[in-house]
């Protein structure tokens, strides 16, 4: 399976490179614009790399593609591996496709050698969880997105930043904790089975965990994962670390970091303990539908644009998990694709709130008023991305959300009515949101509000193209989605005894024999 | 032309497209002229289908164009598919027909605006999404139009969007709809998990496995968005807000075509009404309950706009009510008909608040046909017709619709006939109070801020000599009027333009055979003439004089039966208060209360750990000690339980 390139740790490589190359040139030497530039051009090769790795892919393969596999430390049974299947594939184009953009549309109001440094092992460390196949190769990357996050936070933040990256800090790497023994556990799990110690993920899928140790070892990981997200309740530093954060790091925490916790729970949770992600199925779907009906009711009163976003973010993560707990291909590939989905709109919406800040110096609603007379483009990109989050179709958020409500309508009737209630309430903030800042009628400081600039225009463009393009054509993401999602799904169903539904059967992609008789192991 | 179908939709949308590239550099007049243009093709590409499906020789003729797969996931594949019938076909012509006039029409009535390019951009993209909304051939292309519709028509509401009143009422349209669509989306998720999938002729094939309480469920489900979307009871208050909108969308939109989406919609089901009978009630109930209402509320509005909507409200009623007695083709025919009549007294209120230099206010116009003659002319035939004085095509569609009322439902026929009434006269009311009477606009009559409405809209200062519109507004009003007229003709039972021929193997067993002799029927049209033609003459006489009569036009019908009052006491200022709570108590105080108790506990706890690091090694061992017997304690009690 080893591709002749080994296109995924470049991936990892180029930007990490590019973060030391940075953090070794000193900025005394050099013209001003010569590290953003940069900066730039090592995501725009990140990009590229991504757009291969994407061309290369194997549409209607399941498994994971461009395997690389490394020892690493041997003693520990830690392994350099890497992997890509349809789950991730998008979430590694989506992060090259944003960090770029966030660059040029969000830059460094002071010292931008730091902030690209910052910004460029970012890129690293979340191209890295999402490849990652080794539990601590993926847990070391996890947590290392931590470290450029807390300093973007408390370094280019505004107003309470220190207060919101000590509590962003802190909170996630509480979750993370469990994380960690978690993994040791299971690995631990699986050499009593075995006489292996390893962390790879392929390997560890075939460890039998018992109902009480799958429950607790699920809680274990999803305590980490709950909190990233976050889904309700684990979900109150999020309003306070997007507010504080520069808009770049907003931007990348919301569209790309929450996603490491949605993907962590499919990747890991599911794979690893299907049955208890099966019997916990009614709670975290209980969790997923109080975050959108809770994020969406809280989001209705909130006066500051970018927490109404974040509550907002809430309520979309809640439709993530939705699917992923519906456990069955439509809502799974729903919840993959709206991982994108949101990615895409929610970072449009923060980069222009952001520039909405750099005219104004507020996000207060109360403080702006019929924007759209003096700056109508932005209204119409910012419509355009509204409409999106609200999942009006013809854009991309209607996709994923069907998705997700057809698959968890068909395993989950009531929680399935229950959003789609929750989808009422979503119109009703957006649209309060859009009528105070964009409608009206304009006062004095708001016809100064100057409408976007040429650049401006180009960085939200190819946004808003996917947006549409998404919307009207998702099929060849959504061919490279389902046959991982397949083969995710039989998994669950074989270990966990439930008949594989019946359009299932024929797609037959994972190798339920393969599984090695390790479960009766004493 | 059949295989070129989807020009009907890519025409408009192509018309977007340019508007968005260049609208702002053609300018005024010229994006609107190609704007009408791309709306005036996709008419004449419609009617070149229209006479091909005519050669599709079959019981049914029908045709499918498969475009692209559009959302595949397993067994879900819901395909971009166009599906023509002579149902779909009836609704393509005259939705891009009248919207090639409402365009050209636009052209006069939106020159010198602002955003004159951006209007006929949303109006571009609302055709093409009514457009989806028909063509569709399965649930889930059907919701894209029908939310599509939707988004427009938000966008068009607000389109004067310093107003704050305008932009209220766009973001009311589309919450209302909402709720609606929300029901629409679990009825295609309930089909959906019965038979895997959502194409209407495929569930309609496997109604057996679907089971009557499901189908009762999807009926009702879709009745829901119908609700929505065509302003039904308990959903229709948006629909007068709506009215904000500038006035070739009030008679586009919200009008001729996105309201009667819902009359499509249960048509195109009609398989799975036919199904339920008991669904088919509750359409019927729902139908004669809104046309009453509203047309009460209709009697006593002062803004000519708002009594044009809720007579809207108030005929879709009847519509559903057709539906709900199994009459689909009278329906059809009163919705045809309608879309002419009432985009014509629409676009007549546009001509009138237009030359008035936009005074809304019944009570400040009068003797206007001295002054518009044409739009006088017009909007007579308008009034006429709505009022279904024969032979006018009002009295044959409302007359198709009640005589299969009585067939079906005795009782519901009943409110039909009262309604009827009432409609002859809010009409009459209010073509006498606008053209009739005195020159009552030339008194500068100070704004009256108890009487009137909240956000009622007036001219500016005195009003000037009113003026008649250039001929791009009155051509439009000429040729609706005409259609409005003669549209009886597809009553002639065999005749060449016979409604029923061409539409009724659609609805084929399921169409409601009502048995009613020849002498049931001459009564029954008796009866509605005489009704019609007495209250027309009733609210003439009464309102042709005097523009103040107070005891016709009760607080409680002005407010519309205090139904917003209604809903803010019930709904909305809970559901407020709620999200206030859920934001300032449980998330601060609980969740993020529980957070920081936690960070808190940890901080507390480390100072009393912190004691306990004295130093001391007894103090250790003694520590080492109680640890080994509680483990061991432990193992002893499992080894025992085992």
């Amino acid at each position: 399976m080893a591709s002749s390139f080994p296109y995924l740790t470049v991936l990892v490589l180029v930007p990490a490179v590019g973060a030391a190359a940075v953090a070794l040139v000193p900025s005394r030497r050099v013209a001003s614009w010569f590290h953003e530039a940069l900066g730039l051009a090592v995501t725009a090769v990140t990009l590229a790399v991504a757009a291969a790795v994407t061309v290369a892919f194997k549409a209607h393969d399941g498994g994971y593609q461009m395997v690389s596999s490394h020892v690493w430390a041997t003693q520990l049974g830690i392994r350099w591996a890497v992997g890509i299947d349809g789950i991730s594939l998008f979430l590694v184009l989506l992060t090259a496709v944003l960090f770029p953009l966030t660059m040029l549309g969000a830059r460094a109001r002071r010292d931008p050698r730091s902030f690209v440094g910052w910004m460029l092992l970012l890129e690293a460390a979340c191209m890295g969880s999402f490849i990652a196949l080794d539990l601590i190769l993926f847990f070391l990357f996890f947590e290392l997105t931590l470290v450029p996050a807390y300093f973007l936070i408390g370094g280019w933040g505004y107003a309470r930043r220190g207060y919101a990256a000590i509590k962003f800090f802190v909170y996630t790497f509480a979750g993370s904790a469990f994380l960690l023994v978690g993994i040791v556990a299971v690995a631990f799990l699986h050499r009593s089975q075995t006489h292996v110690l390893t962390f790879y993920l392929p390997a560890l899928v075939h460890t039998h965990v018992s109902g009480t140790e799958g429950v607790l070892l699920f809680l274990a990981f999803t305590a980490a994962f709950a909190v990233k997200a976050p889904l309700f309740p684990f979900h109150t530093w999020s309003p306070d670390a997007y507010s504080q954060a520069p808009t770049a790091g907003a931007v990348l925490l919301v569209a790309v970091l929450a996603k490491l916790g949605t993907y962590g729970i499919i990747r890991f949770d599911l794979n690893l303990f299907p049955q208890a992600s099966r019997t916990l199925a009614p709670l975290l779907l209980t969790l997923a539908v109080v975050g959108i009906v809770y994020g969406a009711l809280v989001a209705c009163v909130q006066r500051d644009l970018k927490r109404l976003l974040a509550y907002s973010s809430l309520a979309q993560i809640g439709f993530i998990a939705l699917g992923t707990f519906a456990l069955n291909s439509q809502g799974l590939s729903g919840g993959v694709l709206q991982m994108v989905n949101h990615g895409l709109v929610v970072a449009t919406l923060f980069i222009l709130v952001g520039w909405i800040y750099e005219r104004r110096r507020t996000w207060q609603v109360s403080s702006l008023r019929g924007l759209q007379s003096p700056a109508p483009v932005l209204a119409g990109v910012f419509t355009v991305a509204m409409l999106a989050s609200i999942g009006v179709p013809g854009l991309n958020g209607f996709v994923g959300e069907f998705l997700i409500l057809v698959g968890t309508f068909v395993a989950h009737r009531w929680w399935a009515v229950a959003a789609t209630a929750g989808i009422i309430v979503a119109a009703v903030y957006l649209l309060w949101a859009y009528q105070q800042v964009f409608h009206g009628e304009p006062a004095e400081e708001d016809l100064g509000t100057t409408d976007l600039s040429t650049g401006e225009r180009l960085v939200v463009a190819p946004l808003i193209v996917l947006i549409v393009l998404l919307g009207v054509f998702p099929k060849p993401v959504l061919d490279r989605i389902t046959p991982s999602v397949d083969r995710l799904v039989i998994h669950v169903d074989t270990v966990t005894h439930t008949p594989v539904p019946a359009g299932l059967a024929r797609t037959q992609v994972a190798a339920p024999a393969k599984r090695p008789s390790t479960g009766g192991v004493p | 032309m059949l295989h070129v179908t989807y020009l009907i939709i890519l025409l408009p949308l192509v018309g977007v497209g340019v508007q968005l590239v260049a609208g702002r550099r053609l300018g005024d007049p010229v994006a609107g002229w190609i704007g009408t243009a791309f709306v005036g093709a996709s008419f004449l590409v419609s009617v070149g289908v229209y006479l091909d499906l005519l050669t599709v020789h079959a019981p049914v003729r029908t045709f499918t164009q498969d475009l692209w797969t559009w959302i595949p996931v397993d067994r879900l594949q819901v395909r971009a598919a166009l599906y023509v019938d002579p149902l779909a076909m009836t609704m393509v012509l005259f939705v891009t027909g009248i919207s090639a006039l409402i365009h050209l029409y636009s052209i006069g009535y939106m020159h010198g605006d602002r955003d004159f390019s951006k209007f006929f951009l949303y109006l571009n993209l609302f055709v093409a999404s009514m457009l989806i909304l028909v063509l569709g051939n399965n649930l889930v292309m059907t919701f894209v139009g029908w939310e599509g519709v939707g988004t427009c028509s938000y966008l068009l509401v607000a389109f004067w969007f310093t107003r704050d009143s305008a932009a209220s009422a766009g973001k009311k349209a589309f919450v209302y709809n909402r709720i609606g669509d929300a029901g629409f989306l679990v009825a295609i998720f309930l089909a959906y998990a019965t038979v895997h999938t959502t194409d209407y002729q495929v569930i309609f094939a496997h109604l057996s496995e679907i089971g009557s309480a499901n189908i009762t469920a999807i009926c009702l489900l879709l009745l829901v968005g119908v609700m929505g979307k065509s302003a039904q009871i308990p959903l229709f208050p948006w629909l007068a807000d709506a009215m904000e909108g500038p006035t070739p969308v009030s008679a586009l939109i919200h009008a001729a075509t996105m309201v009667t989406a819902g009359v499509y919609l249960l048509c195109r089901v009609n398989p799975l009404l036919h199904a339920s009978p008991s669904a088919a009630l509750t359409v019927a109930i729902i139908g004669a309950a809104t046309a009453f209402v509203a047309a009460t509320i209709a009697c006593a509005q002062q803004d000519i706009k708002k009594v044009l909507a809720y007579s809207t409200v108030s005929q879709l009623g009847y519509m559903f009510l057709a539906i709900g007695s199994g009459a689909y083709t009278a329906a059809i025919f009163l919705m045809v008909a309608h879309a002419f009549f009432k985009g014509l007294l629409f676009l007549g209120s546009g001509s009138v608040i237009h030359g008035l230099h936009d005074e809304q206010d019944l009570k400040r116009m009068g003797n206007l046909r001295r002054y518009l003659p044409v739009t006088f002319l017009t909007f007579a035939v308008g009034w006429l017709c709505l009022a279904a004085v024969p032979p006018l095509s009002g009295f044959w569609a409302k007359g198709d619709v009640l005589d299969n009322t009585w067939a079906a439902h005795p009782a519901l026929w009943v409110v039909g006939i009262v309604t009827a009434g009432l409609t002859a006269y809010y009409m009459s009311r209010l073509t006498a109070l606008a053209f009739f009477g005195s020159d009552r606009w030339k008194a500068a009559v100070p704004v009256d801020a108890h009487h009137d409405e909240p956000g009622a809209h007036h001219a500016e200062g005195p009003v000037g000599e009113p003026h008649e519109s250039p001929w791009v507004m009155t051509l439009p009003l000429w040729i609706l009027a005409a259609f409005a007229a003669v549209a009886g003709v597809m009553a002639i039972p065999n005749g060449q333009f016979n409604l029923g021929r061409w539409v009724d193997p659609v609805f084929g067993a399921n169409l409601y055979a009502n048995h009613l002799s020849g002498t049931a029927l001459w009564v029954l049209g008796v009866v509605d003439a005489v009704v019609a033609v007495t209250f027309v003459a009733v609210g003439f006489h009464l309102w042709s004089r005097t523009a103040e009569r107070p005891p016709l036009e009760g607080t409680f019908l002005r407010r519309s039966w205090y139904v917003n009052e209604l809903y803010d006491a019930v709904l909305g200022r809970p559901a407020q208060r709620l999200a206030a709570f859920c934001s300032d108590v449980v998330d601060s105080k609980v969740v993020d209360g529980a957070v920081n108790g936690v960070a808190g506990l940890v901080k507390g706890s480390g100072s009393l750990l912190r004691r306990t690091q004295t130093g001391y090694v007894r103090n250790y061992v003694l520590g080492i000690v109680l640890g080994t017997v509680f483990v061991v304690g432990f193992m002893l009690t499992r080894l025992w339980w085992a």
